[in-house]
Parts: structure tokens; sequence; C-alpha cells
């Protein structure tokens, strides 16, 4: 590049493919990057007459803007052409501006004390002018001075929002600055070396315009970065020396940028969500908080797993709040996920672009996160009362009902587990006799294996089967196997089963019932049945009944044998 | 029978308590320490000399009939005039109830004659309500044996004569039937989510008041949820739903002079109020005195106190430790924190009921009469009996038909199969009752010429109506 005069700035374009240099307060120079492109620079002096150039801004790989004095300038760069083009532009008096990135908005301060900012929002070719706010001063000025400079201003996306609606209250005096990390903002305060957290999306006071937000937690210090000290491989056994914090050289940059100057270093600031834990009490805006939180999922369960366990065991109003904030989040995934399928499912997904497959943040905390990492571990400890074992399972499972969230099986077998493990089975019939632990197939099969400690496990079963409606052929087998082969047939029968039955398998139980008239009863009824689907009451050779046939000769004799009616 | 034609002024009388009795042979075995065997009789004016021999009849009957089966020696005895039923609840400790048979009294010639009704009592009705007698003594005054080893025969005989002195006036010999036999539960019905918040009501009760061991909750005299074993809570069930309860008439309902409603203290946040220990939590002097009850007498052998405390329809017994004396304190700190939340429970529970009750449709009272029951969770459900009573919960049918009922419930208990029997009463009525594993159901049906296909298919609608939830074979 050739060196024509001392550059005020020089920003690449989105994609890096075109230079833009400011050397003078009139023009910008533009270098193409474009490979067997000729790399010629032009140039583009602003329109206004007079106007200053303050700065500019690429809001696209090939749109820039130039903010003057004056106004801003939308431009499209075309770099075969190696021209520019204006899209738009507005006049308006500048005193400074800002650029936020990640919203394409520009923030410009405009009137005599500096304190009415107007944003611009850039999107593909178009500028749009958003309404503009007033912030209000301290104290009335005592002259037409700039009372509102840059440097009090940050800004950044917090979930999208750009607008002026929340009032972060302090409650000190001195050098303030700030950061956005994660949806929150991070205050610095020089004089206390120390930064306090505010989270707009908590509940806070609202005055009807705007809400008034206190910080969230009590200041703390920013963890300090270790420098390694740097020398011969020999000395560095020596400890890494944390760096100066909250020096008066460091500059901050949107959104989580920290330069010390003084020491040359460049930082990213981070939430460390752990710490948090222990400085807010309140579990139920513990939860506000970090489920807001990119990456919450693991502190959230651990939260979880402390609160059910010495030595601070939480409430169980409490602990019922908790379950509840998170199944909140749970449900709204839920309801969007199946919204989404829905679309999907009845074709609308082409006509409507915008729809999106709804993203699963950490802040779904579903059943199976549950299961694993809090309530399978906690049940197993054993170290609490079983009562507040069982009481923390109901509350949960009474939480997923409230958010009508289907409960999974598991979390039952955990239930029944800790009863039968305590003796405790009238609890569990009377949960089972109001339908707590819901109906299905797996669970029924739970409870007859219970049968042999708890006899009336076999009646719940039975009943859950019939409930299911789905399970017939469970419940033959289960009255089958207990010999109760009338009552199997007469149940199949009721239902209109009977025709397609095998009768081998009634058969064979009745044989091993070891009660004659039993067999002779549920015999003759096979024979019938025979005679009256087929017009012959003998068995057929694929029904596999010889033996039966054989046996029932045995004991009743040749001519105890149904004789084929003929018609 | 010849007085078919000359039939007068006919009389019912219904069956009476002639005496109830309480001995141990091994208190007295030598001969003239008989009397030493006695513990209780009631009356207690009979001569002492008829009181041993009476004793000394049982005994012997008992003793006779061991001969033939050593575990099972009789369970009654049949005569013209009376019944007698023997239980023995504890070991060598017997109970005996002595019941006149009902009379119809007739008049010949100007003078009365009696005719006892020796078939009519059913056996299975009056063995059930002596045990009851021992369940009910045992729930609030322990085993006879504690008694003993607390205080000799000299305790035991106090404390039997304080309790039966007042609780055999309760028994009502003559309005006994099947339900005595079941002595089951009736649940309320609710809907999942509601249970739920009762369940967590619960909890968070039992944590807050940490020194409660178990909590009994029951709404409209019906039973949610118990903390107690099955067999505890089946006793406690009929304490508070045939006496306890009907004692304590709304505050609600009752008209705003009457003096219920003044001594409810002036409380404007909640309806909470206590049925045992203090009425008026203001008054610093209010005793804090509450029911003991034993529990768990086969294992562990609990002594609480019982505390039971409503709001509305809502009532909540709280049982804790007899060890810790509930003080006033405690009480104040159990009406604030349960109080509130057991009003807004209440109505929560009214309103979920009533919504329920309009989806199923169940307003219209069903044309049925019947009675179920459930051996494996005690669940009880009658349509043939009216709202219990302070005294008595009466039957809305012939008596006649309610012992057919129990004659087929005594058919019943003597098979393990699962049996239907289908029985054609007098005027139009049919009596049929089904055994399905460990259900029982009767139903009681009065149409016109109807056939046993007819009323088989009756039968079949309701148990289709009522019962589709459950596994009942048809």
């Amino acid at each position: 590049m050739e060196d024509k005069g001392e550059v005020k700035c020089i920003k690449f374009s989105l994609g890096n493919k075109i230079l833009a240099v400011q050397r003078t307060l009139k023009s910008v120079d533009f270098l193409n990057f474009i490979p067997d492109s000729p790399q010629l620079e032009y140039t583009q002096e602003c329109k206004t007459k007079n106007a200053n150039i303050l700065g500019f801004c690429w809001t696209s790989s090939t749109e820039i803007v130039f903010i003057t004095d004056q106004g801003i300038e939308f431009y499209q760069v075309l770099p075969e052409k190696r021209s520019l083009k204006l899209l738009k532009n507005q006049s308006i008096n500048v005193n400074w501006y800002m650029y936020c990135p990640e919203s394409s908005v520009i923030l410009l301060s405009t009137t005599v004390l500096g304190n009415v900012l107007q944003p611009f929002y850039f999107k593909s070719g178009t500028m749009s002018k958003l309404s503009k706010f007033e912030i209000e001063l301290p104290a009335a000025p005592k002259s037409s001075k700039l009372s509102l400079s840059e440097r009090d201003i940050a800004m950044a996306t917090i979930e999208g929002s750009c607008k002026k609606t929340h009032i972060l209250k302090l409650n000190r005096t001195g050098k303030f600055a700030l950061n956005v990390v994660d949806n929150l903002v991070v205050v610095h305060h020089q004089d206390t070396e120390t930064s306090v957290i505010f989270d707009i999306k908590l509940k806070a006071e609202f005055d009807g315009s705007t809400t008034i937000h206190q910080f969230v937690l009590p200041p703390r210090s920013i963890q300090p970065y270790q420098i390694p000290v740097a020398g011969p491989a020999s000395v560095t056994s020596q400890s890494p020396v944390p760096c100066k914090l909250y020096s008066s050289s460091w500059i901050v940059f949107q959104p989580d940028i920290i330069i010390s100057a003084s020491e040359g270093y460049l930082w990213s600031l981070q939430v460390k969500l752990e710490p948090v834990v222990n400085l807010l009490l309140d579990k139920g805006k513990l939860m506000d908080f970090l489920l807001q939180r990119k990456e919450c999922k693991m502190v959230i369960l651990s939260v979880c797993s402390q609160m059910l366990s010495e030595p601070e065991r939480g409430s169980l109003s409490v602990i019922a709040t908790v379950f509840d904030k998170l199944n909140h989040e749970y449900k709204k995934y839920l309801e969007a996920e199946q919204s989404y399928t829905l679309v999907v499912e009845a074709g609308l997904s082409r006509s409507n672009p915008l729809l999106k497959r709804p993203v699963r943040t950490q802040a779904v905390i579903d059943q199976s996160d549950m299961y694993t990492h809090v309530l399978s571990v906690f049940t197993e400890k054993k170290e609490a009362p079983h009562k507040f074992t069982i009481a923390v399972l109901m509350e949960y499972i009474r939480s997923l009902n409230q958010f009508q969230i289907a409960v999974q099986h598991y979390l039952y077998e955990l239930v029944i587990k800790t009863l039968v493990q305590h003796n405790l089975f009238y609890m569990l019939h009377q949960f089972l006799q109001y339908h707590v632990l819901s109906d299905s197939k797996p669970l029924a099969c739970l409870l007859l294996s219970l049968e042999s400690i708890y006899p009336p496990a076999h009646q719940l079963s039975l009943d859950m089967l019939k409930r299911l409606s789905t399970a017939n052929d469970e419940i033959v087998e289960v009255l089958l196997s207990k010999h109760q082969v009338l009552a199997a047939l007469r149940f199949i029968r009721g239902i209109g089963g009977h025709d397609s039955i095998s009768a081998r398998k009634f058969l064979d139980a009745a044989k091993q019932a070891e009660d004659d008239m039993l067999f002779y009863t549920i015999f003759r009824f096979f024979e019938q049945r025979n005679q009256r689907l087929r017009g012959n009451p003998s068995f057929t050779p694929g029904e596999h009944c010889e033996e039966h046939v054989t046996f029932f000769k045995q004991v009743f004799g040749e001519q105890a044998l149904m004789k084929p009616t003929t018609f | 029978m010849a007085a078919a034609g000359g039939a007068g002024q006919e009389k019912q009388l219904a069956p009476t308590l002639l005496s109830f009795f309480i001995y141990n042979p091994k208190l007295g075995p030598k001969e003239g320490e008989e009397e030493k065997k006695i513990l209780f009789y009631h009356p207690n004016e009979v001569e002492k000399n008829e009181k041993i021999r009476n004793v000394g009849l049982c005994e012997a009957i008992v003793q006779f009939t061991r001969t033939f089966s050593p575990t099972k020696p009789a369970k009654s005895l049949h005569t013209q005039k009376n019944r007698q039923f023997f239980h023995e609840p504890e070991e060598n400790f017997w109970m005996v109830m002595v019941v006149r048979n009902p009379i119809i009294e007739k008049h010949k010639d100007g003078k009365p004659v009696y005719e006892y009704q020796e078939e009519e009592l059913l056996d299975k009705v009056y063995s059930s309500v002596l045990q009851q007698c021992y369940s009910m003594y045992k729930l609030f005054n322990g085993t006879f044996l504690k008694a003993m080893e607390d205080g000799g025969v000299k305790v035991l005989k106090e404390r039997l004569e304080k309790f039966f002195h007042r609780y055999l006036q309760t028994l009502h010999l003559q309005s006994c039937d099947l339900l005595d036999v079941f002595c089951g539960i009736s649940f309320f019905p609710l809907d999942k989510m509601t249970y739920l918040k009762i369940q967590s009501f619960i909890n968070r009760m039992e944590e807050s008041l940490n020194i409660v061991k178990y909590t009994a909750f029951l709404y409209n005299d019906q039973l949610i949820w118990s903390g107690l074993e099955q067999d505890d809570m089946r006793i406690l069930y009929k304490y508070l739903t045939t006496s306890l309860f009907p004692r304590h008439m709304e505050p609600e309902l009752a008209g705003r002079d009457s003096p219920v409603r003044a001594e409810m203290p002036g409380n404007l946040q909640h309806y909470g109020r206590f049925l045992t220990g203090p009425l008026n939590l203001n008054d610093p002097e209010a005793k804090c005195r509450f029911p003991k009850i034993f529990v768990n007498t086969e294992d562990t052998y609990e002594e609480l106190h019982l505390i039971v405390y409503k709001a509305m329809s809502a009532a909540v017994c709280f049982m804790i430790d007899a060890s810790i004396p509930p003080t006033l304190e405690f009480c104040r700190k159990l009406d604030s924190i349960v109080g509130p939340q057991l009003t807004v429970l209440a109505s929560d529970i009214c309103e979920q009921y009533n919504i329920n009750k309009r989806i199923s449709g169940a307003e219209k009272e069903p044309q049925f009469k019947f009675i179920y029951f459930n051996h494996m969770n005690l669940a009880e459900k009658s349509t043939i009996h009216m709202r219990k009573t302070p005294s008595v919960s009466l039957a809305s049918v012939h008596p006649d038909l309610m012992k057919i009922l129990g004659d087929i419930n005594s058919d019943f208990s003597r098979v393990d199969e699962d049996e239907e029997i289908i029985v054609k009463a007098m005027s139009d009525y049919w009596v049929v009752g089904k055994k399905s594993d460990q259900r029982e159901l009767y139903v009681i049906l009065n149409q016109k010429n109807a056939n046993l296909i007819e009323v088989n298919e009756e039968v079949k609608k309701l148990c289709a109506t009522q019962f589709n939830n459950i596994f009942f074979l048809d």
C-alpha cells in the first residue's frame, strides 16, 4: 500500500475482501483484496458539503456507512467497477457515534448536550431510523457543553432488544466501565475495584415505562488472569503473577473485551456461574438467574443436588419452587417443539420460511437430566429420611403434572423402588388408587413382580392392564399363570376374542391346574368352538392338541368326546 | 304355622344387647377364685354368681369345641332366645357378647305371646361388631396385655370399665348389617392433580410441624390419604366418621347465633379449627389435651396424640408421638400454618369435585342400589345406606333384603373361587351378588316381571358404568 499520508482509521469489510482506509476528514479510500484483481485504490468523498467524516462502519461485505458531523451516508461498494453507489443519506447533527455490529445498529449522539440518541438499523441495502431516546442527565448542565460523551454509553445486544427501557441502579459514584457477557450487563467500578452484574431479564421494579434494576449479586472483583512469568524453562517454576485489575489504563470494548494498555493484554470477560450459587441465597431467584445463562445446565443440576442433601437441604416449598421453574422452562420448549412438528407435519413449513426448529438451550432440563444427575443419585444415597425422599419425588411428579408434562416411567419406578424398600406398600397402594402413577405396561409388570411380597399388587396390576385396553393378551397370560383358566376364558369371551385364541394354551393351563372338571369344561368349550367355526368338534392338527385329546379320553372315556352334528 | 288366620296386632322387637363380658381363664384357675377371671361385665348389676356361671359356660363351650377344631374353636352359640358370640383377640383374653334374638310380639287370647326369631341374626355381622369393639378399645387404650404390664389386673379393669361403659351404649345392634362385616373405608373420588396438591400439602405440613409422625386427610367424611397402616386407619376412620365428625357440626352451617359459632375464635383469615384439643386458642388457659391412640400394636407399638383439625369439609389428622405433649404454642403454630392453607385447599377440592362431577355426569343418582367392597384396599361404596348419622348408618331397603345380602356374603367367604349368586326375593326384588378376585358387589334390583337374563343384563350395565376402570369379571 502506498504511503499517501497519515492513516486515521482502517477497516476491512465483512469477509475481508475490501479494505477501507480513512486518511482525511473528507474522504475514504478503498482497496480490493480480490484475487486476480488489480490492487488499485479508489476513493469516495462524503456527499455532504463542508461535512467532516467522523468515521465509517461496514454493515455487510459490500455496504458501508459514513458518519459525518452532519449526517450519515449509506453506500454500496462495487469492487469490480471500483466505485461506490449512494443508497441513502440522512442529515442530522452528530456529536459522536457508536456501532453495534451484532445488531447492525448505529447510535448517533445529537443535540447540543449530546444526550439525545438516535439509532439507525441497517439490513441488506436498507436503512431504517429507529425511535430516538433521551438520556436523563444527573444535573442541569451549566453550559451548553457536550454533557454525554461516548465513554458513558455502551451498546450491546441483549436478547435482541435495543431499546432504553431499563435503568441500572448503581448507587455509587466514580468511573464506570461496562461489558456485556451472556446477556448480563457487567459494570466495573474503578474506585472500589469491583464489578456488579445486572440481569435485565429478571423481575424488577417497573415504573410504567422503564424497569429499574438493582444488581443481582453483591459487588465482586474480577478473578485476575494469571500471567505466566516469561523466562527460561528453568525458572518457570515461579508461580504466575496475577495481573493488575481495574487499572486506569483499561479500555473496555463491547461486548466483552477489556484491554489493559499498560500491561499490553487483551482479555475477554467471562461469567463464572459456580460462585454465583453461593452468592444468591434465594434459590428461586438463583434459578431465574441461572436459567437465562448459556452454560447453565450442570450448575443448575448441581444446585438441585445440593438442595436435596445435607448440610444445605432446602425446605420442600423451596424445592417445589425450583422444580416449578425448571419445568416451566421445559414445558415452554416442549410446546415450541410440538407446534413446530405440527406445522411441519401439516406441510406448511415451505410457505413459512421463518419457521425454525426451536433451539434447545441448556436451560431445558428434562426428566432424564433430573433422573440421571439428581433424583436417582439422591435416592440411592439414602442419607435423607425416606419421608423426605418420597416427598421430593412426589413434588417433582406434582410439578410435572402441573405443567401437563407426561411423566416418564423411570420416575414412577424410582418412587415404587423407594416405597418397596421401606415396606410402604399401603402408601404405594394409595398412589395407584388415585392414578398418581400413570398406567403403563411396564408399570403393570413391575407390580406383578411385587405380588410375592405384597399380594394386592396382583389386583392393582390387573386393573391397570384392563384400563390400558391394549393389554388383553397380558391379562390372559396373567390369569393363566395363576391357573385361573375359567376367568381367562370369560374375560376373552367378554371382549369377543375367543374365536382366535389358542386352544392349546388354555388346555395346557387347565391340565396344570390338576382339576379334572375344569379341564372338562375348557375342553368342551373348544370342541363347541370347533363345531361352530368348522362344523366339526375335533381339533385340527395345526392346533397341536393331540395330547390333550388323549388325556381327555383317558380321564372321561372316548364316548365323552363331542359327536359331530350333521345338518 | 297356625297363627295365620288370627294375626292380631304384631309387634317387632329389635335385637338387643343382653350382656357383654371379658374374661381371662388364666387369672382364676383355682376353684373358688372364678370371680378373678372376670375383667369386665355388663350389665354390672348382675349377681356375682350368675356372672361366674355365664363365664364358666362360655369357657366350657370354647373348651369343648376345641376338641373338634383346635385352632378354630366356637365363634357363636345359637339358642332359642339369644345368640352368644365369642372372640379371643389376645391369647387367653375372651370377649363375649350376648344378643337377644328379635322377637315378634303377638296377642293370643288377650295375652302377649313372644316368638323368638332364631335365624334372623347373622353370625358374621355380629362377630364383626364384637371384633370392632376390641379394635376400638385397642385404638384408644392399647392391648389388654399392655395394660396388664402397665399396672396389672387393676389397671386393665379400670380401662375396660372406662371405655366400655360408654362405648356399649353406642352399639346399635338393631341396625347392624353387611357394612359392619366390611368395616370399609369410603374414599373420596379425586383427580390426579388435586390429589398431588394434597400430597404436597401434607408433606409440607409434616415438614413444618416436624413432630408429626403420621397424617391422614379426609374430605366430606371420606378418606383421601392415610399415613397410617391400613388396619389402624380402618378403625380410626370408623371413629372419625361415626363418632367425632357427627359430634362437630359445621359452624359455617350453624346459624349465626348458634353457640357453636360463638366458640369460633375471631379469626377471619381461615376456617380452620380443632376438633380435638383446644377450642379457643386465644384463651391462655385453654387445655391442649388430645386423645391418645395406639397404632402398630403388632410390632412397634406406638402411642400417639390425635390432633384432628378441620377447615370447611376438609379434615386432617396429625398424629404426634405421645412422649411430646403438644403445647398451646404448638397449637397456635399449627393453626396459623395449616389453617389458611387448608382453607384454600378445601375450596380447591370442592371446586374440582364439582367440575369432575359435571364432566362424568355423575350428578344423576344411579337407579341401582348396590354395595361394593374391595378387600384389598377396604374401599367401600354403598348407595343403599343414607349418610351416616351420629348414631347409625341406615339402610334404605327392607331388613329382609339386607339379610339376603349378608347370607350371600357368608356363602362367598366359604370359597376362594369367583362366584355369582342371583336371588329372587319377595315382591319383584332381585338380589345379585358377585365376587371377582378380592372384590364383592351386591346389587338390589326392583323390576316388575324381570327374568334372570334381564337381571343379568342390568348388572352388566351397572358394572360397565360404575366399574369400568377395574378388572371385574362379568
